[in-house]
């Protein structure tokens, strides 16, 4: 474990100390680039103004995806139950997945009126593709033979499903939710700067915009910072959920023996 | 073997796949109750159709396919174990019983009496990752055991077996059989194994697959390893050879 998180660990400390020692020596002015020290006086004295900011930007994101685990392995499971829904649904899905989503949320935010679920639908948008095709592979992907078995014991299409289909579609699942983790706090971020509204209920992405234009750019780092560490606090902890769930059985979460 | 006393019974079946291979033409096979028949043949001679077809997972092309009773429970066992990942030991074997809705706390005693009999009692908490390829095929086996079924159909079991794992599972294929007496349709390709099993081996030729000899072992059973090294076996196989070698020429 520790010679896991120690390389990292040292390599980011390095990286610090050589941002710090290069701005201090060049004499570059905070408005072109703060250095670490400035970045983290500011987000304590900001704390105040980024925290209900990150809070804004954290609920979106988690929304969005909850909305994409459901809706994705909803659409997923539907797809499974036929071929034809599939075939007729699966392009609309994927016309959705590779517009934009950029040059789609002005009208999304257009179109609603409430900022926050405008947000909301931006994020949805960008994060349940690769649920619902990776959940979509999986329920596909079952052994045929175990299928042929479960017919020969005169199973039920409901049986053969909550049997088969659907824990041979886990790995797949936990790895589409890894990927829309990320997703989902990318949407959210990009289509609040589409958006550009202030005010209280602004999350970080606004925070950023503002600080641009005061040109208060230890501020702007201070948040990007903290939009960072979220994405990687969502990441690290869906690999341990997949990991979690996937210990015992799975090949990607069983240590190979050496 | 007589008709009379036919458990299931085929009678000129052909079988064509939708991609037009014709598998099987004019196919007669009768299955007797008690028995444990082998189907030897060459790769792509439909043995493993036929057993699709006994099972009912997959539809005759022509011909007729008879019961000479309600059909009874099948125990089916594939080339490879076919395990559930995600599942124990244990919740894998429960699977036919649980499709069945019976309760797993009235299953258990079910379970683990087929974990004995196949030698895996203790096991049951233990992923099939875990297993080496011998023992997941006794799960596979005992999985196919534990609704206690009337015939077990096995499509070449031990064919990805290492040969010593493949005696042992023979021999305690052959002990169970003989204290259980379910009627067994097995398929392979080894001459050797068919003699050492069956009472009775159907050889089959290729392209269209139909029955081209018949050969009974008129060897009593219990039938003790030593049975492999005896004259009458080594009789047996060249006689069988024989009939595989006429088969493939045909």
């Amino acid at each position: 474990m520790i010679a896991r998180v120690l390389p990292p660990v040292v390599m980011l400390i390095l990286g610090l100390a050589a941002w710090e020692i290069a701005v201090r020596a060049g004499h570059v002015p905070v408005y072109i680039l703060p250095g670490p020290v400035v970045i983290a006086q500011t987000l304590v004295r900001d704390w105040s103004t980024l925290y209900p900011s990150l809070l804004v930007t954290v609920i979106i994101t988690l929304a969005a995806l909850t909305a994409a685990t459901v809706l994705g392995v909803a659409i997923a499971v539907l797809f499974a139950q036929s071929k034809w829904i599939e075939l007729s649904l699966f392009p609309y899905a994927v016309i959705l997945q590779v517009t934009p989503i950029v040059a789609i949320a002005p009208l999304i935010i257009i179109w609603v009126k409430d900022t926050a679920s405008a947000l909301l639908i931006c994020a949805w948008i960008v994060s349940f593709f690769p649920i619902l095709s990776n959940t979509t592979l999986g329920l596909n992907s079952t052994d045929h033979n175990l299928l042929n078995l479960l017919q020969l014991y005169g199973a039920s299409r409901r049986q053969v499903f909550w049997y088969l289909r659907l824990p041979s579609a886990l790995p797949y699942f936990l790895g589409g939710l890894r990927i829309s983790g990320g997703l989902a706090l990318i949407g959210a971020v990009v289509a609040e700067f589409v958006a550009g509204s202030g005010g209280i209920q602004s999350g970080l992405a606004y925070r950023i915009l503002e600080s641009g234009y005061q040109l208060n750019i230890p501020r702007m780092f201070a948040a990007l910072f903290m939009i960072t560490a979220t994405g990687v606090v969502i990441f690290v902890v869906l690999t341990l959920v997949g990991h979690l769930a996937l210990r015992r059985w799975h090949e990607s979460a069983v240590k190979r023996e050496g | 073997m007589a008709d009379a006393a036919a458990l299931v019974a085929l009678r000129g079946v052909d079988k064509v796949y939708s991609n037009g291979v014709v598998a099987l033409k004019g196919l007669d096979l009768a299955v007797g109750e008690g028995e444990f028949l082998s189907l030897l043949g060459p790769s792509g001679c439909g043995k493993s159709t036929v057993l699709r077809l006994i099972a009912g997972l997959g539809d005759l092309s022509a011909g007729t396919l008879e019961w000479s009773s309600r059909r009874g429970d099948i125990g089916f066992v594939f080339q490879d174990p076919t395990l559930m990942p995600w599942a124990t030991v244990f919740n894998n074997i429960y699977l036919p019983l649980r499709v069945r809705g019976i309760p797993k706390g009235e299953a258990a005693p079910r379970i683990e009496r087929a974990m004995e009999q196949v030698g895996l009692a203790g096991c049951g908490g233990a992923y099939s990752r875990e297993l080496s390829g011998g023992m997941r095929m006794r799960v596979s086996i005992a999985r196919a055991l534990v609704a206690e079924p009337k015939i077990l159909l096995m499509d070449e079991p031990f064919a990805a077996l290492d040969e010593i794992t493949r005696f042992k599972l023979n021999d305690d294929l052959l002990a169970l059989w003989a204290t259980q007496r379910w009627t067994v349709v097995f398929v392979t390709h080894s001459v050797f194994e068919s003699v050492y099993l069956s009472t009775r081996i159907l050889v089959m030729s290729a392209r269209p697959g139909r029955v081209s000899a018949e050969v009974p072992i008129e060897v009593p059973a219990p039938r003790e390893p030593s049975f492999r090294t005896s004259h009458a076996y080594a009789e047996q196989c060249r006689t069988v050879s024989a009939k595989l070698g006429a088969a493939m020429q045909a």
